[in-house]
């Protein structure tokens, strides 16, 4: 699998990154490169097998705990290292017409 | 002997006899801080002044009897670990300027046993690299040099470069790290210290910048492997706050440390003995399975079938995790805002993320974006938790033969900062022999054992059962009983 530039940049609108021309083309080369080397996973014959998803090797030992309000009423907190808020609102371009 | 020449073992016993006071421990360790940070870059922020009334009120509580298992000892902490307080970069400029307004759990615990918060150590940007030159504030410099090039500038490996550095050099008396495909046990052998990735679970991440979740696991560097069980005790145990953080009772490291190795089975896999391994690392893995079985170990060959799997499944897996949990720097709630006038939301997300991220971060999400993206999801990432399932497997099975495993930590001594940085690929095989424990969630521990021919550190690996840290210290303390690893870096307070 490799990608073109085109590849790239929708990527990249995905990742929400700009990339100017320069980026995509070193970005192009550089993630190839990796694609390919990974490609040898094809090779693994995984027929029947669970994927792993979590990290825990025992996961019994992982508990559940109660789906209930633990905090809150921290406003201040939260927005402390906002780069713009307007009362106790995070503040962002205008989204709505 | 000079303060900083004690272990933590020692400090916490010079403290306890009155040798010394916390005070006077924390200042001759922050005057150590002035003199070679300049030079090494490992603290990204010291935090003299909290750290000399930590110190002060330490003492308080000593004096009244109430001293913590930690009371007094001078530690510096990975910048990846959220501080009320004090600043808390990851290492980026997306998070340049962030002041959490709370602790991470891993911290808040050391600071209840009594610890003293010298700053916050340097990291690769998002604990993202093998070297710790992708850091937003400048690389870390290994303390150690080669004896035929001592002005060559070595890396201290990463991505927990800054811990490594500053606790070989005695900026620290111990260090917070993490780990998620080596980053505590590459940088440790690469400065000749020792550090533990413990199992997942063991440590809270609550708090501790998310890099790939199911893999990153917080552990101590030290100068010891004691040190390690001690500072592993005080980190460990079990956080409500974090739902794959274990409920599972915290064992004393420390004792296990002093255990016996006789009749332990030491597992050798066969896949470990890559072809190019230098012959000196080579001798040492073998020096050190004759140590264990001079102390009474069975030496067992093992196998380990999908090794030369793990590093192309690991470079799926944290991309794809990373490009999820790095969505969260946006310019909205917290850290760098880069935008025009007039612009629109989206823009604001493109361009803050653009000018925030390094050029190594930017990679991560990149490939991470495309190996979960529709049409690409099965192939990339199922395909590869579906080997990580393997790999687990292959330890599950060996475990029924072994009880710990042993390995060379790196497949090389710490290079020169301006060498093998092209390449990514070339990058990442720097985690071939540690990325396997994160992948299967195991407990690694590394240990320095010995020199190469240029006087650089090596060190090997142990590797554990699930939970069981104690044979892992063991093993590892028996490893450093033998090798008597007593060589000091070049820099050093």
């Amino acid at each position: 699998m490799s990608l073109d530039a085109a590849a790239v940049r929708r990527v990249a609108n995905l990742a929400r990154l700009r990339l100017d021309d320069a980026d995509v083309e070193k970005l192009q080369a550089e993630i190839n490169g990796i694609l390919g080397w990974i490609e040898q996973l094809q090779a693994v014959d995984t027929e029947g097998v669970e994927p792993m998803a979590g990290g825990s090797p025992n996961p019994v030992a992982l508990p559940w705990r109660e789906d209930a309000v633990t905090d809150g009423g921290q406003a201040d907190a939260v927005l402390r290292n906002a780069p713009d808020r307007e009362g106790e609102y995070f503040g962002v371009p205008k989204v709505v017409e | 002997m000079r303060p900083t020449d004690l272990t933590l073992a020692e400090g916490l016993r010079a403290l306890d006899q009155r040798e010394i006071s916390a005070v006077e421990l924390t200042g001759a360790y922050l005057k150590a801080i002035e003199a070679l940070n300049p030079r090494l870059n490992a603290y990204i922020t010291v935090a003299g002044d909290a750290a000399m009334a930590q110190a002060h009120a330490s003492d308080a509580r000593r004096t009244k009897g109430e001293a913590g298992a930690l009371e007094g000892i001078p530690l510096g902490i990975k910048d990846l670990f959220a501080t009320e307080g004090l600043r808390t970069t990851a290492a980026s400029k997306i998070l340049g300027e962030f002041v959490p307004p709370y602790e991470s759990t891993v911290s808040g615990n050391l600071k209840r046993d009594g610890a003293v918060f010298l700053g916050k150590l340097n990291l690769d940007e998002f604990a993202m690299g093998s070297s710790n030159t992708t850091s937003a504030f400048g690389p870390v410099e290994n303390p150690w040099s080669r004896a035929n090039d001592p002005q060559k500038r070595l890396v201290p490996g990463g991505s927990s470069g800054g811990s490594a550095a500053a606790v070989a050099a005695r900026l620290a008396m111990g260090a917070t790290a993490t780990d998620t495909g080596g980053s505590i046990r590459q940088p440790a052998a690469f400065c000749g210290i020792a550090g533990i990735k413990p199992t997942y679970g063991r440590c809270s991440r609550w708090g501790i910048v998310a890099f790939a979740s199911s893999l990153d696991q917080a552990g101590p560097v030290a100068r010891s492997v004691e040190d390690c069980a001690i500072l592993l005790r005080s980190m460990a145990g079990h956080d409500p706050k974090d739902s794959t953080s274990a409920n599972i009772a915290v064992p004393d490291f420390a004792a296990a440390c002093t255990r016996s190795v006789k009749g332990l089975r030491i597992g050798v896999p066969a896949e470990y003995t890559l072809p190019g391994l230098a012959p000196e690392i080579e001798a040492l893995w073998q020096q050190g399975l004759d140590w264990l079985k001079q102390q009474g170990a069975e030496i067992i060959p093992i196998s380990l079938p999908h090794t030369k799997y793990a590093l192309p499944t690991y470079y799926v897996v944290a991309p794809a995790e990373a490009s999820s949990n790095l969505a969260r720097y946006d310019g909205v709630r917290y850290g760098l805002r880069v935008t025009e006038r007039d612009s629109d939301l989206r823009d604001l997300y493109e361009r803050t993320r653009a000018a925030g991220f390094g050029a190594e971060v930017k990679r991560r999400i990149m490939i991470g974006t495309y190996v979960l993206s529709a049409g690409y999801y099965d192939a990339y990432y199922l395909k590869a938790q579906k080997v990580r399932a393997l790999i687990a497997r292959d330890f599950t099975q060996a475990w029924e033969k072994v009880d710990a495993i042993v390995t060379p930590a790196t497949p090389s001594a710490a290079f020169p900062m301006d060498e093998k940085q092209d390449d990514p690929v070339t990058m990442y095989l720097n985690d071939v022999f540690t990325v396997t424990a994160n992948l299967a969630g195991l407990p690694g521990l590394a240990v320095p054992a010995g020199l190469d021919g240029q006087g650089l550190p090596l060190g090997l690996q142990v590797i554990g059962r699930p939970f069981d840290e104690e044979t892992v210290f063991a093993v590892g303390a028996a490893i450093e009983r033998a090798a008597n690893f007593t060589a000091k870096p070049q820099v050093m307070a």
